[in-house]
């Protein structure tokens, strides 16, 4: 029995007994991977490497960190002025987070101008957007940790959403606070939960993956592999193209590490929590923040929370909503706008999301709001119905070859 | 190993030890040799994998080096200890560097008995001189060198050993009134931690 192509015998001995080497040949190496994938196909290992980044800088922060109402705050400073290199792991910490967010939103749009939800990939999709749900979870618990006022009273807004539950929600809020407010065994259950939850992110990576490696990589193309004249192997060409893909994030991200390291931040977090002081004014995560807008724009509190959450977990059903055939908007000329509208619907999002909730802006974020659930609910169903969508080409490679010889004219 | 092509070669054709410009290389992994650019793909590559496994070991170091003591760990590394309450006879323990430090206060006796060791009788051969910097204090670690427990001997009607010094309790070990391993299963003597008078009573340890 001989299942990996080496000639070393020590590997064919290990490979038939643990197939790691088969098994890297066949998922990494030989792997089959469309010729056109263009740079948006980078960022799910750009963000696979964050998550490593955020786990190895996680471990070494919890071995100086204090998960205690005292002394959290003071833990956290003392990582930063007398921990070796503290400051470098607690930065990469903070911002990674932000830079996690940010990839995975690059990560999530690339599959929706790209179709890469539909058939056969749904539960491709909907591995990843549970990802992002627990990635939300464990962004959030995070950034209580430090125990500054914004952690404080993040924590008290975020986790008061739950009592908007009609008749238990105000039991719920207790059970989750482990008292009758955010206090001292809140903030050591939420470290075991930012803790512990990475490692749900982990395997829900390997689904994801798993389920990726099933029907292979989407192009932008958005049509299926017919031959091998369509493929690549993944090793050297798509290494090397992350790799250096990854190289050009890492200075965005590095930038911010060592000359920006609180761009992200609220000032308000370096004061200690105070539970007798509200900021004036409370303000999410940037990453929070299109969906705090939609919180905001619902003058009802159930209400609001509901349709809130609702703005998560509609990408779950974006594969049924979605009824074109077509995967790729390249070939969709009235999606693609509406595609480009929502881009700037999210973006406005956010950026009402940091302003005060009043005036001109709650006019804005009703607008906005409406255009996030009308995209999903009303022009996706419709617009994949009625469009009329440009020719597909023939094959990958028919059109990989044109574009090599347009090049070489 | 395996080319891109996923054909593997049979192993007396893989090419080896292939010299660009002097440079002697690996493996030529992707089978380029046959191409006019092989050799030079073939630096690029080993010069490229050299130089990112050598910034991923830069890299780890930050994390290596966290788990060291940190600053405010290092601050308190030194203790200061007032000695003018410490009548002849007494002994008192501080703490330095989380352990314990035996101060004793020794008596003409037990100097004496310290100083007129044979020194073949000693494991860890040393002179008292040596082990004291004022031959009336005896400041040593109070760990026992074979497995770290703390000795016995500090307070009156404590076990001393039968050397007059300290006794181990986990193992057995005895000491003598100058620190030294007299019998028992530890390897050295009591340790002597770095210290100094700033004053006649007042010493700094660390």
């Amino acid at each position: 029995m001989k299942r990996t192509k080496s000639n070393n015998r020590i590997i064919q001995w290990i490979d038939v007994r643990l197939p790691v080497f088969s098994y890297a040949d066949h998922n990494v190496i030989a792997y089959p991977t469309p010729k056109n994938l263009s740079y948006w196909w980078n960022y799910g290992s750009i963000a696979g490497v964050i998550l490593m980044i955020m786990i190895v800088t996680g471990i070494f922060l919890a071995m100086n960190y204090q998960p205690h109402t005292d002394v959290a705050f003071a833990s956290v400073e003392r990582i930063v002025r007398d921990v070796n290199y503290g400051w470098l792991l607690r930065y990469l910490h903070s911002n990674g987070a932000s830079m996690f967010f940010l990839v995975v939103y690059i990560h999530m749009f690339r599959g929706i101008y790209y179709g890469s939800y539909k058939a056969p990939r749904e539960i491709l999709w909907m591995a990843g957007v549970t990802i992002y749900v627990v990635m939300m979870a464990t962004a959030f618990m995070g950034y209580v940790l430090p125990w500054g006022q914004m952690s404080f009273w993040g924590a008290t807004v975020i986790t008061n959403l739950f009592s908007a539950i009609p008749y238990i929600g105000d039991y719920i809020v207790t059970w989750v606070w482990g008292g009758y407010s955010i206090d001292a065994p809140t903030i050591n259950r939420f470290f075991v939960w930012h803790y512990l939850l990475p490692a749900v992110i982990l395997g829900l990576v390997i689904v994801h993956l798993w389920a990726l490696h099933v029907h292979k990589s989407s192009n932008p193309l958005g049509i299926d592999i017919k031959t091998p004249q369509d493929m690549m192997p993944f090793h050297p060409f798509y290494t090397i193209k992350d790799l250096y893909g990854l190289g050009l994030f890492m200075i965005v991200f590095m930038y911010f590490v060592f000359f920006q390291p609180n761009f992200f931040g609220e000032p308000d977090n370096y004061i200690p929590a105070n539970p007798m002081v509200t900021p004036p004014h409370i303000v999410p995560e940037w990453y929070f923040l299109p969906f705090y807008a939609i919180l905001r724009a619902i003058p009802d509190k159930l209400g609001g929370v509901i349709v809130m959450f609702s703005g998560v977990l509609i990408l779950y059903v974006l594969p049924w909503l979605d009824t074109s055939r077509v995967r790729s908007a390249t070939f969709r000329p009235i999606y693609k706008q509406l595609f480009w509208l929502f881009v700037a619907d999210c973006l406005l999002l956010g950026w009402l999301g940091g302003k005060p909730a009043e005036g001109i802006y709650t006019y804005l974020s009703w607008g906005a709001t409406a255009y996030y659930f009308g995209f999903f609910m009303i022009l996706m169903p419709l617009v994949g119905k009625y469009e009329k969508p440009k020719k597909l080409p023939n094959s990958i490679f028919e059109e990989v070859s044109k574009q090599c010889r347009a090049k070489e004219d | 190993m395996v080319p891109s092509n996923g054909t593997p070669y049979p192993v007396s054709q893989r090419p080896v030890n292939l010299v660009w410009k002097g440079i002697i290389m690996v493996d030529n992994t992707s089978h380029t040799q046959g191409e006019p650019d092989g050799p030079r793909r073939d630096f690029l590559l080993v010069s490229t994998s050299t130089l990112g496994a050598a910034g991923v070991v830069m890299a780890a170091w930050p994390f290596i080096h966290s788990i060291n003591p940190a600053k405010d760990v290092l601050a308190l590394a030194s203790t200061e200890v007032d000695l003018s309450s410490v009548e002849e006879g007494m002994a008192i323990t501080v703490m330095w560097r989380g352990k314990p430090v035996f101060i004793r206060h020794r008596t003409v006796d037990e100097i004496a008995a310290a100083v007129g060791v044979n020194q073949d009788d000693l494991r860890d051969p040393q002179v008292d001189t040596d082990r004291v910097q004022r031959s009336e204090w005896l400041i040593t670690v109070g760990v026992c060198t074979h497995l770290g427990c703390i000795p016995s001997g500090q307070n009156l009607g404590d076990a001393r050993g039968d050397f007059g010094g300290w006794y181990c309790p986990c193992h057995g070990s005895h000491y003598d009134t100058s620190g030294r391993i007299r019998k028992g299963p530890a390897p050295f003597n009591l340790t002597i931690p770095p210290y100094a008078f700033t004053t006649d009573t007042t010493i700094v340890i660390g």
